[in-house]
Order: C-alpha cells, then structure tokens, then sequence
C-alpha cells in the first residue's frame, strides 16, 4: 500500500471509530439521564419508580423541619401560580436554601408525595433579575 | 454642580480619543521600514530552523535519535536553513 | 456622574466601530497611517472603558444606591473590599469588566506586534474590535450598569452571602482575563487566513497568545476549583456544572494546539486542524461566556434568564460560519508539507493527545449542552450527572496521564526498537514498581482505575525526571558548567522544552490528588449532641461544644451572628487537630421574619474548618439552615416579646433578645448538625496546580536572546532613519 492510501485507511478507520464512539456515548446519555420537571410537569406525569429532577421554587410557610431530620417543603413553578409538590428530603441542606429560591432536587414518587434522595439539593445563586424587596432603613 | 462636571468630563473624553485616535492622520510618519513583511517572515522562518537545528541536537545527545537518524536529520535542516540565509540575502 | 458612565459606552461603542472602519480601510488600501488609526482605537478603548469601569467601582464604594446594580449588589452592611468585588456579582457589572479586560489584553496584543505581521495585524485588530462592539452593545442596549433609580433607596440588598470570601476578588477577573484572551488568537487566526499569512511568524505569534490564554484560563478554572472546594454547598472542586465544564472546554481545545502547533512547527502537517483548533477554542470560549448568561441551562452559577441569549447566540453562528469558511476557502494554504512516518513517534504520540483531548472535550459537550437536546428531540429536559461524565472521562484522562509520560522520550519521525528500550525502560521499571506498591503497600488497590492512574503518574515522573537528568549532563559535558549552573541554563536555553516538561509533571500530580481524593473519600452527615462521637474514615470527630458571637464578624463578611461548635479530631486515641466551623447568619432587610428573625433572617453561610496535610484533609461543616431551624421556637418567642410601644422605647431590643437567644444556644445547645469528611491527598492537587503554573511561566517567558536582539535591531533602525533623514 503506498502512503496516499495508507493515509486514506487511517483515516477513514479512525473517523469510523470516532463515530461508533460517539454513538455509544449519544445512546448512553438518553438511557443515563434523568428527566428534568416543575413541579406542573411532575404531577402531570410522574411514575413510581422513576427518577426525576425536580426544578422549582420554595413555596412560603411549606417548610418544616421535622424531629427525626427530615426536611418537609414543596416547590412550586418558577413562573408562580400553578400546584405545588410537596418533597420530603433528607441530609444536607446548602446553605441559600429560603423561601422563595430556585432549587433543583432529585426524587421519586411516593404515594402522593415525593421522596427526595439524600444529599440531592443543589441550590442556585439567588437570581438578579427577582424584583428587590423594598428595603427598609436598617 | 455635577451636571456640568459631567459634561466636562464626557467632553475631556472626547476631545482626547479625538486627538489620539486622529494623531497619525495629522503627522504621518515616513516610517523607514528596516524590514519588508517578506523579509519579516523569512527571519522568523531563520529562526524557527535555528531553534529546530539545535532542538534535534538536543534530542540525539539525550537518546531520543539514533546517530544515523540524527546526522541525516541534522543535514537536511541545515541544507533548509543555507536556503533561507539565501533568501534573505537576495533581499538585501 | 451615570451619564458620564452612560456616554463612555457609547464612546466606546463608536470607536469599536470607528476602529474596525479605519483598519480595514487602511489594510485594502495600504495606507498605513489608517491602519495605526485602528490599532490607536484599541489603546483609546482601554481609557474610555477605564473610566467606566472607575465610576461604577466609585458608585459601589461609596454606596451610592441610586445606581440599581449598587443597590441590587451591595449594602451599608457589606464589607469594603466586597463592595468592589460586588461590582462584578451581577450580570452587567461582569459584562463591563468582561469588556474592559478585552481592551486591556487587546492593547497588548496589539503593542507586542507593533512591529510584526504587518499584513495581518489590521485585520486582527479589525476582529478584535469587532468583538469589542459586540460586548459594548450588550451594554449600551440590553444591560446597562448604569441605571438609575429616583429616589435612591437608603439601602441595598447587599452581597450575596456566599460570594463574601477573598474568592470573589480574584477568580472572576482571573477566569475572565482567560477568556478574554481567547479572543486573540482567533483574531490572528482570521487575520492570517484572510491574508494567507499562516507562516513561521504567525506560529510563534500564536502560539504565545494561544499559551498565554492557556495559563490565564487554567488558572482561573482551578481558582473556581478551590473556592468551590471551601463553599459547602458546591459539594467539593467538581461537580460537573455547565459553567465549570463551559470553562473547561476551550482550555481543552487550546492544550491540543499547543502540541500540535509543534508538529506544524516541525514538519508543515495539520495546518487546517491547528488553524480550525485555533477558531474552535475560541468559539467554545464565547459559547461558556452564552452558557453562564444566558439562563439557558440550570447551574449553581447561573445569573438567571436574561434577554442575552440570542445576541451570543448570533455571534457564536457567525464566529462558527465565518471560521468554517476562511478555512475551506483557503485550504490550499493549509496543505500539509509531509506526512506521519510511524505510528510510533511523537508526531503520532501529540496526534493522540489531540484525540483524547478533542474526545474529552465532545464528551463535556455533549453532557453540557444535553438538556437542550433532548428538549429538542424528546420533548423532555433531560440532564446526565457526574456519574455521566466520569464514567466517560476517566478513562480518557488516564491515557492522557499516561502520554504525558511517554511524549518527553519518544523520539519524532520514527522510534526503533533500540531507542525505545533506552528512553522507556526507567518509566516502565517504574511503574511496575507502583504497581506492586499498589497491591502491598500503598492501599489504593480497590479502585482499579486509581493503580492505573498511580503507575501512569509513576510514568510521567520518571520520563521527565529521566530527560531533565540527561540534558543536565549534556549541559555539563558541553558547558562546564557548575551543576546548579548547568541546570539554570539548559532550562533558559529550551524554555518551550523544560516548561512543558514542568507542566506534564504538574498535571500527573494534579490527577494523582484528584484520583485518591475522590475514589478514598469519606463523608459522613451527623447531628451529633455535646460529647457525641462520629468515626469518619478512621479519624473520631467529636462534638466538644457550641461557640457563638454576635456582631462581632469573625470572618469580615458583615454576618450579624455566628453560632459553631468545636469539633475534636483523634485517631487511636491521640488528639490529631481541632476544627471550629461556623455558620454565619445575615440580616434580611425585608422584616418578614418578626423583629428579632430578621436579624437572621436573611442569608446564611457555613464556613468550612479545614485542617490540611501532605497526606489527607479533614474538615467539619455545619449545617447552617437546619441549625437555624432549631433555634426557630425561641426566634418566634422572642419576636412576640417586641411590642411596638418596647421597641420605640429600646430600638436596640431585639439585638439584647438575639444575644440572649445566642447565650441559651452556648448553654443548651442543640445536636450540631454536621457534615464530616476525610480526603485524602487533596493538598497534591493544589500542588499540581502551582507546579502546572510555573512550568506554563517557565514556557511563555521571553527567552534570553530575544531582547539583546530586538535592542540592537532597534538601533539599527534608528540609525537607517537618521541616515534617511540627512
């Protein structure tokens, strides 16, 4: 084989190889993943036995810490308005969870509440853009 | 107060990116050019050469060359290097 | 004074514009004089942003809160040197330093080639402003920081709690002053291909630039690695976020042509990859800057859903387009002068290295921007975790490790048989040898991948100890010089050589951290009572008691309470350190807490206790919500106590009720709520991390010859003008 073709093999067995690659990585992803819900979306179409990632805001007066370390709260759609799902977490909570922030947690449905899994709150940095509560002088 | 402090400042800005910016076009420079872009060029290519010529060196007295690999290596960056110099030199 | 602010960005918007005109102008129609009016343009942005820039820090320091983004973004409350590092906690406030450090590295740019790559240097410029309006425009028409409100509030919101650490002053200009500096590069890119200028001076040109971002961005990445590693609830160095992995991507991309720009170097191959390495890095670059502001994907860092998105999203499309076109186009400059020899060699070697590299960066990708794909095609958003994204990236990352050993002793063109066993033979003995420590002594051999990853880093140590020994005696056989001499000046003769070398080092130790960190991790979340013992990797913390103190501010973040307890740490009995984490309670200035709650009510922060050695980190946390919560009876008790009529009588009351709340949590405390952890070497991360920084120093430093030569070619010069004059 002269060099032209060799280099003509080469690189259609690595384009070939790259392709399945990446194949098998696309493939995987979609098995792999989670879907991601508000809280409408969840009560809409949630499945015992079926993880989702629930994205929403933290409803007022909904939080309650129980005795037994159990953290009880719903989360409601970012928009506002709409049901709220109430979530059942355990373990560590960061640190800018509040009414009214934007968590994301994982959970599955349990009964007619949700269970959340450990350790699985993530919290965003509070948004800018929310109107600035009017401040008073302090 | 302010208002007029501002508006000195917005035209002291101005009048300043102004004059920079526009200072070529009032005295252009007859740049006496040492070096054309294509003399330019074959400089960096010297240098390039010159940096390889030793770099192969390197590599042969560290044992990542066989001697052969390396004298034939060696001879042919040289005989590119001779043709750059030439180069250079037909621009002068 | 806003209007001042307001009106520099218009200036600056018009000389942007004014600039490109005036440059390209003067490139078509080889007038030169047109051509420095565009490259003054760009030294006339960095005064013109400058002064921006300035009004705007004076606003947040001296809390002048009619500006909204003062007023959005700090307080009386908040710290001094917060205030001026809030002035970048908001989405326009970083837009306007973004656009200021693009100036600033632009004028570099353009100073350092003031002299060279005349043909293409308009045209660069030209781009480079290009993208300065872009960013000004974002700023005179979608964000302004300038805005105002009439009547100024009294008061601000303050700084968002967790961004009050000395983090927050040094990783958003480091990351940004990365990115930003992935705009020169491109612009060379194009400005060579529009000329067909891709030659040995647009190499060396690029490739510094290209090193350059290179260590800003890494820098600024592993600076968000550590900030995230002390912040709680960011769950260690990495967590995968779309706006670590945005930044992580053109890093990639841009360590790729770093290898591959010497095999262009060397043997005229890969033009059009490098030159589409080039344009892709810095794509990627302005696609993490579309990630983070967008909204457009859920992240920790996100500054929430702006009007930004389709703006970065038009530019990104014409950077794609435009990139794609310049190279079909010019595709007969790029023809490659030879061919691979071997696939064995180190052309073959840094060819893999691209590919891992390349694959690395499609699988960040593909997890990153998933969300929106399968929105697209599912109809469902969908997100991949870490488990994702490691399952796939270990393996690469380990060959990658393991080339980073064998690049620095395989030979180019063609290894045989006879110098492979003289250059691999001490890098295999030792990593053999680590094998068997794996299974005897070092107890790491339940994680396959982690022995792996230890042999690979055994490799890499051993080859570049191996060549920096060999080229010392080389240096000594050819110089006589002293030993410590001999080492300086091989090290100052072959910087691009022996800072790399520095650099592979570097990153082998990095992943040796990374790799026993995560794998031999433990965490444990307890709430354990005053006396209480947990058992964490065999480190015994026990809880010995609660700390409090009110408006004293240990930290300088402007917290009003800050409860803790002190943790004790043995193993086998023997005191090993004690840990004090705390969490800090900030005020809320909206009241809806009651009187006294809302002295607490607003943000908390944890402080992390972190005792660091060679060998492992433990640290201590508290839980800082759910501690609040437990304090919540006594918080409503004490707010009922506070009647109107008390409180005008004694405005101070509910300060006395919070302290005595604080006083009961030192007497009685409750269960402290507690995240524990032991990592082990952790500490060699950051090590790898300097190491990684000083090799990159080491490569992009000006060797020694270059300035004698620049100086007398300057003479010269001055010499043929005077002679041209008289």
């Amino acid at each position: 084989m002269n060099s032209s073709r060799k280099r003509h093999v080469r690189l259609v067995v690595s384009l070939t190889l790259a392709v399945a690659l990446a194949s098998g990585l696309v493939y995987t992803s979609f098995s792999a993943a989670d879907p991601a819900l508000t809280p409408t979306q969840l009560l809409a179409r949630a499945q015992p036995g079926v993880t989702y990632q629930l994205t929403g805001t933290v409803v007022a007066g909904s939080v309650r810490h129980r005795a037994d370390g159990v953290l009880d709260f719903s989360l409601s759609d970012r928009a506002g308005g709409g049901r709220s799902v109430p979530v059942s977490y355990t373990g560590a909570v960061p640190d800018p969870f509040r009414v009214g922030r934007e968590l994301i947690v994982t959970v599955n449905k349990s009964g007619n509440s949700f269970v959340a899994q450990p350790n699985s709150m993530i919290t965003k940095c509070p948004s800018k853009y929310v109107a600035a509560p009017n401040p008073k002088s302090t | 107060m302010t208002e007029v402090l501002g508006v000195l400042v917005i035209a002291a800005l101005l009048a300043f990116v102004v004059w920079f910016v526009g200072s070529p076009l009032r005295h252009p420079t007859t740049t006496v050019e040492r070096e054309s872009d294509a003399q330019r060029a074959l400089e960096a290519a010297k240098d390039a050469k010159y940096a390889e010529i030793r770099d192969t060196e390197l590599d042969y007295r560290t044992g990542k060359l066989s001697e052969e690999d390396f004298r034939a290596i060696d001879r042919q960056l040289r005989a590119e290097a001779v043709e750059i110099l030439r180069a250079l030199d037909e621009l002068r | 004074m806003a209007v001042v602010g307001r009106a520099a960005l218009v200036l600056a918007l018009l000389t942007t514009l004014f600039g490109i005109g005036a440059s390209l102008y003067g490139a078509r129609r080889g007038r030169r004089e047109w051509v420095e009016v565009g490259r003054r343009s760009v030294y006339a942005l960095v005064a013109i942003l400058t002064v921006g820039i300035a009004i705007l820090e004076v606003a947040f320091i001296s809390n002048d809160f009619a500006y909204n983004t003062v007023a959005n973004n700090s307080s009386l409350t908040t710290p001094l040197v917060y205030r001026a590092a809030a002035m970048w906690g908001s989405q326009e406030g970083s837009l306007l330093l973004w656009v200021w450090l693009l100036s600033i590295w632009s004028s570099l740019a353009v100073f350092l080639t003031r002299n060279r790559l005349k043909e293409v240097v308009p045209y660069a410029v030209a781009v480079l402003l290009g993208f300065g309006t872009f960013f000004t425009s974002l700023l005179v028409f979608f964000a302004t920081p300038f805005g105002q409100t009439s009547p100024a509030p009294q008061n601000g919101v303050g700084l968002d709690p967790l961004l009050r650490n000395p983090a927050m002053i040094i990783h958003p200009p480091m990351l940004y002053s990365g990115y930003t500096f992935f705009a020169i590069p491109f612009a060379f890119a194009v400005g060579a291909l529009i000329t067909r200028r891709v030659d040995a001076e647009w190499i060396q040109v690029a490739r510094r630039f290209a090193l350059a971002s290179w260590l800003f961005l890494g820098v600024g990445v592993l600076l968000g690695a550590r900030w995230a590693y002390y912040e709680i609830g960011w769950g260690g160095y990495w967590g995968w976020d779309p706006v670590e992995n945005a930044a992580l991507m053109p890093w990639l991309i841009s360590t790729a042509f770093l290898h591959s720009i010497m095999i262009q170097e060397k043997r005229g191959m890969l033009k059009i990859w490098n030159a589409s390495l080039v344009l892709g890095a810095s794509t990627l670059a302005i696609f993490g800057t579309f990630l983070v502001r967008s909204g457009v994907l859920q992240s920790i860092h996100a500054f929430g859903a702006s009007t930004l998105g389709v703006p970065f999203v038009l530019l990104i499309a014409t950077m794609v387009a435009g990139s794609i076109y310049l190279v079909v186009s010019r595709r007969d400059v790029l023809r490659s002068e030879h061919q691979l020899d071997s696939l064995f060699s180190r052309e073959a070697a840094f060819m893999l290295n691209n590919i891992v590299l390349v694959g690395l960066c499609f699988v960040i990708f593909w997890g990153t921007v998933f969300p929106l794909i399968s929105q697209a095609f599912t109809g469902t958003t969908a997100s991949v975790g870490p488990p994702w994204f490691d399952r796939y990236t270990v393996p690469l990352a380990l060959v990658l490790v393991l080339l980073s050993g064998i690049g620095p002793v395989i030979p180019w063109r063609r290894a045989t048989l006879a110098n492979a066993r003289r250059n691999f033979a001490l890098p295999v003995a030792a990593s053999v040898a680590m094998l068997i420590a794996a299974y005897t002594v070092v107890p790491i051999s339940s994680s396959v991948p982690t022995v792996i990853l230890f042999c690979a880093v055994a490799f890499v140590f051993a080859s570049v100890g191996q060549e920096f020994w060999r080229g010392w005696r080389v240096r000594r056989a050819m110089s006589g010089d002293s030993p410590p001499l001999a080492l300086i000046s091989m090290v100052r003769r072959n910087q691009r050589r022996y800072g790399g070398y520095i650099v592979h080092l570097g990153i082998a130790t990095l992943f040796l951290g990374v790799a026993a960190s995560a794998t031999f991790q433990h965490t444990h979340y307890v709430n354990l009572d005053r006396g209480q013992s947990d058992t964490v990797g065999g480190f015994t913390f026990t809880n010995e008691g609660p700390t409090a103190a009110i408006v004293d501010d240990p930290s300088g973040t402007g917290a009003l309470l800050t409860l803790g307890a002190v943790v004790r740490v043995s193993r086998d009995g023997r005191r090993v350190t004690t840990l004090r984490p705390t969490a800090e309670y900030f005020a809320d200035a909206s009241g809806a807490e009651g009187p006294v709650g809302s002295l607490i009510g607003g943000d908390a922060v944890s402080e992390l206790a972190l005792d660091s050695t060679w060998r492992r980190d433990i640290s201590a946390a508290i839980n800082a919500v759910p501690l609040q919560a437990s304090l919540q009876g006594e918080i409503n008790y004490a707010n009922k106590l506070v009647t109107p009529k008390l409180l005008a009588q004694q405005p101070t009351l509910p300060y006395i009720l919070l302290a005595i709340v604080a006083r009961n949590y030192l007497r009685h405390p409750p269960p402290a709520p507690l995240k524990l952890a032991s990592s082990p070497l952790v500490m060699w991360l950051w090590l790898g991390a300097l190491i990684v920084l000083f090799g990159g120093l080491i490569a992009i430093w000006p060797p020694p010859g270059a300035v004698r030569r620049r100086v007398r070619a300057r003479y010269l010069a001055r010499v043929a003008q005077d002679l041209g004059r008289a």
